[in-house]
C-alpha cells in the first residue's frame, strides 16, 4: 500500500514511488465443473481507476472469472486480491460494488428498501438523500416506493446497477449489465462507466457489446475456453494495422513476399496484409516496389484500421499469435 | 449486526409474502372450530351416559393435544418450506448474488436467516398455543400442568426441523428439502407411536424403534415431553402408563435428553454452515 505523505522526508521513502495495491490481482485461477474446466490459469489485474473489458464468447469463463474474484465461488487454484486484501476475507469486498449476469431482487421488497438493505450489509453510512440520488442516476427516481415484483427485467437491471453503486465503490464488477437495456439505457451505462472511471473508480466490464467495449474500456482481457488468449491496453490490441492489395498475375514468389511481410489473407484479387504495431513508413513502400519489381500489376493498396471485433474474431479463430 | 438484518429481512418476507396473514386465518378458524367442539363436550351423550364436567376435562385434556399437535404441524410444514427456498431458491433464483457479494460472511447470513425463521416459527406456535389453551379454559375450564415449559418444547421442536429444512436446502433442491423435512418429521412420529405400540405389547425390538428414532431426528421426542407438560397427569393413571396412546406421553423429558436436543441443533447448524461455506454461488 502507498504511504504517500507518512513516507516524506524519511531516509528510506521507499514506500512514496509504490502505486497503490490493484483493484483487481489474481494470479492463476483455476476452476473445474466435473470433468469440465471452467477456467485454466487466468491471470489478470485491474489498476485503481481503471476501466478494463472481459470478452470472450458463450462460456469463456467470464461470469465464473468475476464469481471467484467476488469469493462467491471458491477457486480450485490460484489468489485473489481485492483492493489489497485476499478474497477469502469479506472486507475485501467492502467498497465492490457487483452488478450479477443473473440480476434478481427481493421482489418483496421496495426499490428503496433493496438499496437500504445493501447499505446495511455494506456497513457503509450512505445518507437517504444520496440513495435517491442513486436511484435517480439509473432512471428509477419515480420508482422508489414500487414493489421489485412489479418491475420489468430493464427496470431490475437498473436497480441491480444501482445497488452496485450505492455503498461508495472504489471497484464495480458489471456482468453483463446492459443485457436487458434499451438503447437509452445502454447509453446510460456507458455514461455511468465513463463518470465512474472519472471519479478513479475501478471498473470490470463483462460485456458483448464490443462496441461498448471499445468506447470505455482501457485495457481488454479476452477470454477463451477458459484460458486469456489475449489482453492489453487498447492501442497495444488495435495498434496493429492492415493494408489491403488488389493485385493482378500473382504468382507463389509474390506470395512468399507478402508473407515475408505479415500474416496474409486472401479473397479473390485482395490480398490482406497484417503489419507491425509500429509503423515505421517504409513496410509498405518498400512492399509495394517489390511487387513492381516481381511483375504484379498493383490495382490498389488501402490501409485498413483493426477493429477491437476483428480483432477479437481473428484472436478467437486462433488467426493470429496472442501478443 | 448482519446476523440480525438478515433476521429481520427473513421476517419482513414471512409478512410480505402474507404467509403471517395466512396462518392468522388458518389459525383463528382452527380455534374458532375448536372452541365449539370443546363446549360439546360437556353435557355430550355418550354410551356410558353424559360426560360431566370433570370427565370433560379430562377429554380435553388429550384432546389439547390433538390439537397441540395440530398447531405444531402447521408450524413445522411452514417453516419447513420456508427454509427451503431461503437458500437453494436465493441460489438459484439470483438473489443470493448480490447479497453474498458484501462484505458478510455467509455465516453470518445463514445464522440470520435461521434466527429469523426460529423468531417466526416459535412466535407462532407460543402466540397459537396459547390462544388455544385460554379457548380450552374459557369453555371447559381445563388449564393444564406446565403450559410454559409445553409451549416452549413446541417452539423447541419447530427448531429442530427448521434447522433441519435449513440444511436440507443447503444441499438440495428447494421444494425437495421442505419435501423431506416434513416427511422425516411426520417418519419420527410415525416411529414414536410404533415403539409406543411396541412398549404397551411388551415387545423391547417394537419399542426401540421408537427410542432410536427420537434420537436420531428429536421433533418426536420434544413433542412428546409437550404433551406431557399439556395432558392431566390423572389422564394417564386413567388410560394406563402403558397404554400405548399416541397424545399421551407417560413421562416428562429429561434434562439430559433437552441437552441432547440443544446439541443436535447446534450440530445440524455447524454442518449447514460449512456446507453453505463451500458452495459455489
Amino acid at each position: 500500500m502507498a504511504t504517500g505523505t507518512t513516507a516524506v522526508g524519511t531516509a528510506g521513502g521507499a514506500l512514496d514511488g509504490l502505486p497503490p495495491s490493484p483493484a483487481v490481482w489474481c494470479s492463476g485461477l483455476r476452476k473445474r465443473y466435473g470433468r469440465r474446466t471452467a477456467v485454466d490459469d487466468v491471470s489478470f489485474s485491474v489498476g485503481r481507476g481503471e476501466v478494463v473489458g472481459l470478452l470472450g464468447p458463450n462460456g469463456a469463463g467470464k461470469t465464473s472469472v468475476i464469481k471467484m474474484l467476488l469469493g462467491l465461488v471458491r477457486p480450485d487454484a490460484g489468489e485473489v486480491l481485492l483492493l489489497g486484501r485476499p478474497s477469502s476475507d469479506p472486507r475485501s469486498r467492502s467498497a465492490v460494488g457487483y452488478l450479477p449476469e443473473l440480476f434478481r431482487y427481493q421482489p418483496w421488497l421496495t426499490a428503496a428498501e433493496v438499496l437500504d438493505l445493501h447499505v446495511k450489509l455494506s456497513r457503509v453510512d450512505v445518507p437517504a438523500e444520496e440513495r435517491r440520488e442513486c436511484l435517480a442516476l439509473v432512471g428509477l427516481a419515480e420508482r422508489t416506493g414500487d414493489r421489485v415484483g412489479g418491475f420489468s427485467k430493464g427496470m431490475q437491471q437498473r436497480l441491480g446497477l444501482a445497488v452496485a453503486l450505492v455503498g461508495r465503490p472504489e471497484l464495480v464488477v458489471l456482468d453483463e449489465p446492459t443485457s436487458a437495456l434499451d438503447p437509452l439505457g445502454r447509453v446510460d451505462v456507458r455514461d455511468i462507466v465513463l463518470a465512474l472511471r472519472a471519479r478513479g473508480v475501478a471498473v470490470l466490464l463483462n460485456s458483448h457489446l464490443i462496441g461498448e467495449v471499445e468506447r470505455v474500456c482501457d485495457r481488454v482481457v479476452i477470454l477463451d475456453r477458459g484460458r486469456v488468449a489475449a489482453s492489453g491496453t487498447l492501442s497495444e490490441l488495435l495498434g496493429q494495422h492492415e493494408v489491403r492489395l488488389r493485385l493482378g498475375d500473382v504468382d507463389p514468389r509474390v506470395e512468399e513476399r507478402l508473407r515475408a511481410t505479415g500474416t496474409l489473407t486472401r479473397s479473390g484479387d485482395w490480398f490482406t496484409v497484417a503489419l507491425a504495431a509500429e509503423d515505421d513508413g517504409v513496410t509498405v513502400p518498400d512492399l509495394v516496389r517489390d511487387l513492381v519489381g516481381l511483375g504484379v500489376r498493383v490495382h490498389a493498396v488501402e490501409p485498413v484500421r483493426i477493429s477491437l471485433e476483428e480483432r477479437l474474431l481473428a484472436v478467437l479463430r486462433h488467426e493470429e499469435p496472442a501478443p | 449486526m448482519i446476523v440480525l438484518t438478515v433476521a429481520g429481512l427473513t421476517l419482513r418476507e414471512a409478512f410480505r409474502r402474507k404467509v403471517v396473514w395466512a396462518l392468522l386465518v388458518l389459525t383463528v378458524v382452527l380455534l374458532a372450530l375448536s372452541g365449539w367442539g370443546f363446549s360439546r363436550l360437556i353435557g355430550l351423550d355418550t354410551e356410558l351416559g353424559t360426560l360431566t364436567s370433570g370427565e370433560a376435562r379430562l377429554v380435553a385434556s388429550m384432546l389439547i393435544n390433538l390439537i397441540m399437535f395440530g398447531f405444531s404441524l402447521i408450524a413445522a410444514i411452514g417453516t419447513a418450506f420456508l427454509a427451503g427456498p431461503t437458500l437453494a431458491g436465493e441460489v438459484e433464483s439470483g438473489q443470493a448474488l448480490a447479497v453474498l457479494a458484501r462484505p458478510v460472511r455467509r455465516s453470518s447470513v445463514l445464522l440470520g436467516k435461521w434466527l429469523g425463521l426460529l423468531t417466526f416459527g416459535c412466535g407462532y406456535v407460543v402466540l397459537a398455543g396459547l390462544a388455544q389453551l385460554l379457548v380450552v379454559r374459557g369453555v371447559v375450564g381445563y388449564w393444564p400442568p406446565s403450559p410454559a415449559a409445553g409451549l416452549a418444547l413446541l417452539g423447541a421442536e419447530t427448531i429442530v426441523l427448521l434447522t433441519l429444512a435449513l440444511l436440507l436446502s443447503s444441499v438440495i433442491s428447494p421444494m425437495a428439502s421442505g419435501i423431506v423435512a416434513v416427511g422425516l418429521f411426520g417418519a419420527t412420529w410415525v416411529a414414536g407411536v410404533v415403539g409406543g405400540i411396541g412398549g404397551a405389547l411388551g415387545n423391547e425390538g417394537v419399542e426401540r424403534v421408537g427410542s432410536v428414532s427420537r434420537v436420531l431426528l428429536p421433533t418426536d421426542g420434544l413433542w412428546r415431553g409437550a404433551m406431557n407438560a399439556f395432558q392431566d397427569p390423572g389422564a394417564l393413571i386413567q388410560m394406563g402408563p402403558e397404554g400405548g396412546f399416541p397424545f399421551l406421553a407417560d413421562a416428562p423429558l429429561t434434562p439430559a435428553y433437552l441437552a441432547w436436543a440443544a446439541v443436535w441443533i447446534a450440530v445440524i447448524l455447524g454442518l449447514t454452515a460449512l456446507s453453505f461455506q463451500r458452495r459455489d454461488v
